[in-house]
C-alpha cells in the first residue's frame, strides 16, 4: 500500500523504487517503506547522533518525542515514545522516517529532515534541509541504540 | 472520536435515527487558550488588578478622549461614552465597502483617525495601538465572537483558510497541524491550544508586554522558519477571519495574559 503511493507521487519511479535526489545531492532509494542504503556509505556516529537529535536548532526531536535523555526537562508528547525505538524499527525503516515522513503519512507533523522546503521559507534558511546526510546517519544509528524502556 | 460516540449513544438512548442525527453534525465548541493555561497565568488574567494588559488599557482610555489631528476631534467627540463600544468588536474583521476587503478593529482604528480627525495613523504594534484595541475589545468582554463569512467576505474567509491549511517554512507545517490536530498535548514545554484569537491583544509573559494576534502570527510563522507577513497585510487579516470564524462563540477575553 505505502510502496503503491510513494511509487504514484514520485517523477522517475522505477520498477522496485525510485531514485530521489536531495538537496545536498545524496540519493536515496525508497524500497518498501524503507531506505535500506546509508546515504554517506560512512557508518552512522551513535553520540554524535543523540547530541544532534537534541540540539534545538538541529533534531530538536524532543520538542515531540520523548527519549531515554534524563538531562533535558519538558519532552514534548506529540510523537511516540523513541525509548525502545531501536527494538521496534530497522535502520532502513527509521532511514526513511527521518529522511521523508510524509512519504509514509503525507498529513504528517513530522518534519523531513532531509528535503528541500520549498513554501515559503524564511530567507535565511532558503534551500537548506534540516540536517545533513551524515546527521541523519548519526541519528539513526543513536536510534538503534534505543532499547528499553524510559519514565521522564 | 468523542462526537462518534456521541452520536451513537445518543441513537441508542434516545431511540433517534442515527442518520438525523449525523445529518446536522455541530462543531464541538472550542476552548479558549485560557483553558490551556496553567493556574498562574489565568489567575493573573482573571484579576484586573494583575493582569498587566491593563497598563495599556489605561492607555487607551486617555487616548479615547485625547483631541488629536487637524480636524480638532477625539474618538469620544464622535462615539460618546467608551460604552458605546459594547459588543462592537465581536464581529471583527468586517468587510468594508470603500477599501473592498477586510478590516481589522486596527485598520477600523486608523481610518477614523485619518479620515474622521486628520491625524496620523498609529503603528500596528505601537503602545497607543496595543491600548486602543484593548480597551475597545475589553468592552465586549465575556461576549460571543461573532463573524460572519457570508457575502462579501467569504471569498477573504476562503483565503484565509487556505492560508491555515497550506504548510509552509523549513519544517513545513500549517497551522492546523499544531492547532488542530494536537490541542492539549505538550510540545516541549508548551501546550499547544486550539490557537484563538479571543484573548487579543495578550499579555505574553515571555514578550513582557501585550502584543497584538498579528504579532503572534509572525511568532508561529518564524517557529517553524516561515517567512512572516506584515502586521496588518491582507494575508494575516484574511487569516484573522479564518481564526475568528473558527472561534465563534467563544467568549472575548481582551486582554488576556498567557506564557
Ligand atoms: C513536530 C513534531 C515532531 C518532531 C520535531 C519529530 N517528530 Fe518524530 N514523529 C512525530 C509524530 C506525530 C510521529 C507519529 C507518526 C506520524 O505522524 O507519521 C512521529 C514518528 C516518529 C518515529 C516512528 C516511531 C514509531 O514508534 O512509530 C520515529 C523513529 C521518529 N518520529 C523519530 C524522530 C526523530 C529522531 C526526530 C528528530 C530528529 C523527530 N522524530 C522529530 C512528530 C515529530
Ligand atoms: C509548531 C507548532 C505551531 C504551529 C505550526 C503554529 N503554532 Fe500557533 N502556537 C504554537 C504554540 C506552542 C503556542 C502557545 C501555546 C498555545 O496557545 O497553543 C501557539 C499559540 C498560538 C495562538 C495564541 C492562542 C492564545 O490563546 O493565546 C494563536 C492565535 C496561534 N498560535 C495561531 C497560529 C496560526 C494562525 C498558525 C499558522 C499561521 C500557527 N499558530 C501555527 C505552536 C504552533
Amino acid at each position: 500500500m505505502t510502496y503503491r503511493t510513494i511509487l504514484s507521487t514520485l517523477v522517475g519511479a522505477v520498477l522496485c523504487g525510485a531514485l530521489i535526489t536531495s538537496a545536498n545531492a545524496s540519493e536515496y532509494m525508497i524500497v518498501d517503506g524503507t531506505i535500506p542504503a546509508s546515504l554517506t556509505g560512512k557508518p552512522g556516529d551513535p553520540d554524535a547522533g543523540k547530541q544532534t537529535a537534541i540540539h534545538r536548532q538541529k533534531g530538536n526531536c524532543l520538542a515531540c518525542h520523548v527519549m531515554p535523555v534524563p538531562e533535558e526537562q519538558f519532552h514534548g508528547e506529540i510523537g511516540p515514545d523513541l525509548s525502545d525505538v531501536g527494538s521496534n524499527y530497522s535502520e532502513a525503516e527509521l532511514r526513511l522516517r527521518l529522511v521523508d515522513p510524509k512519504a509514509l503519512n503525507p498529513d504528517t507533523i513530522m518534519p523531513a529532515f532531509l528535503k528541500v522546503p520549498t513554501s515559503e521559507v524564511h530567507k535565511k534558511f532558503k534551500g537548506k534541509t534540516i540536517l545533513s546526510a551524515q546527521e541523519v546517519e548519526d541519528i539513526v544509528a543513536y536510534l538503534m541504540t534505543l532499547k528499553g524502556s524510559y519514565s521522564q | 472520536m468523542k462526537y462518534t460516540k456521541y452520536v451513537a449513544s445518543a441513537a441508542g438512548l434516545l431511540g433517534l435515527g442515527a442518520l438525523l442525527v449525523a445529518c446536522s453534525p455541530a462543531e464541538p465548541k472550542l476552548e479558549s487558550g485560557y483553558d490551556f493555561a496553567t493556574p498562574e497565568t489565568q489567575a493573573m488574567q482573571d484579576d484586573d488588578f494583575s493582569n498587566p494588559g491593563f497598563m495599556w488599557v489605561d492607555i487607551g482610555a486617555e487616548e479615547w478622549a485625547t483631541v488629536d489631528g487637524e480636524a480638532g476631534k477625539s474618538c469620544e467627540s464622535c462615539h460618546g461614552d467608551l460604552s458605546t463600544m459594547k459588543g462592537v468588536t465581536t464581529s471583527y474583521p468586517k468587510y468594508n465597502a470603500d477599501d473592498k476587503k477586510m478590516r481589522a478593529l486596527q485598520h477600523q482604528i486608523n481610518n477614523c483617525r485619518t479620515e474622521q480627525m486628520k491625524a496620523k495613523a498609529w503603528k500596528w504594534e505601537s503602545d497607543q495601538m496595543l491600548g486602543m484595541s484593548a480597551i475597545i475589545k475589553n468592552q465586549s468582554k465575556g461576549m460571543p465572537l461573532n463573524v460572519s463569512i457570508k457575502g462579501e467576505a467569504a471569498p477573504f474567509y476562503e483565503k484565509g483558510k487556505e492560508f491555515y491549511f497550506q504548510r509552509r517554512g523549513t519544517l513545513d507545517m500549517a497551522c492546523k497541524h499544531c492547532h488542530i490536530d494536537y490541542p492539549g498535548v505538550k510540545i516541549r514545554a508548551e501546550v499547544l491550544s486550539n490557537g484563538l484569537p479571543n484573548g487579543f491583544p495578550t499579555y505574553r509573559l515571555k514578550w513582557q508586554k501585550l502584543g497584538s494576534l498579528h504579532r503572534r502570527f509572525r511568532g508561529c510563522n518564524s517557529n517553524i522558519r516561515a517567512e512572516p507577513y506584515e502586521r496588518g497585510s491582507e494575508e494575516y487579516t484574511n487569516l484573522e477571519l479564518f481564526l475568528t470564524h473558527r472561534a465563534n462563540g467563544v467568549a472575548v477575553e481582551s486582554p488576556s495574559v498567557r506564557k
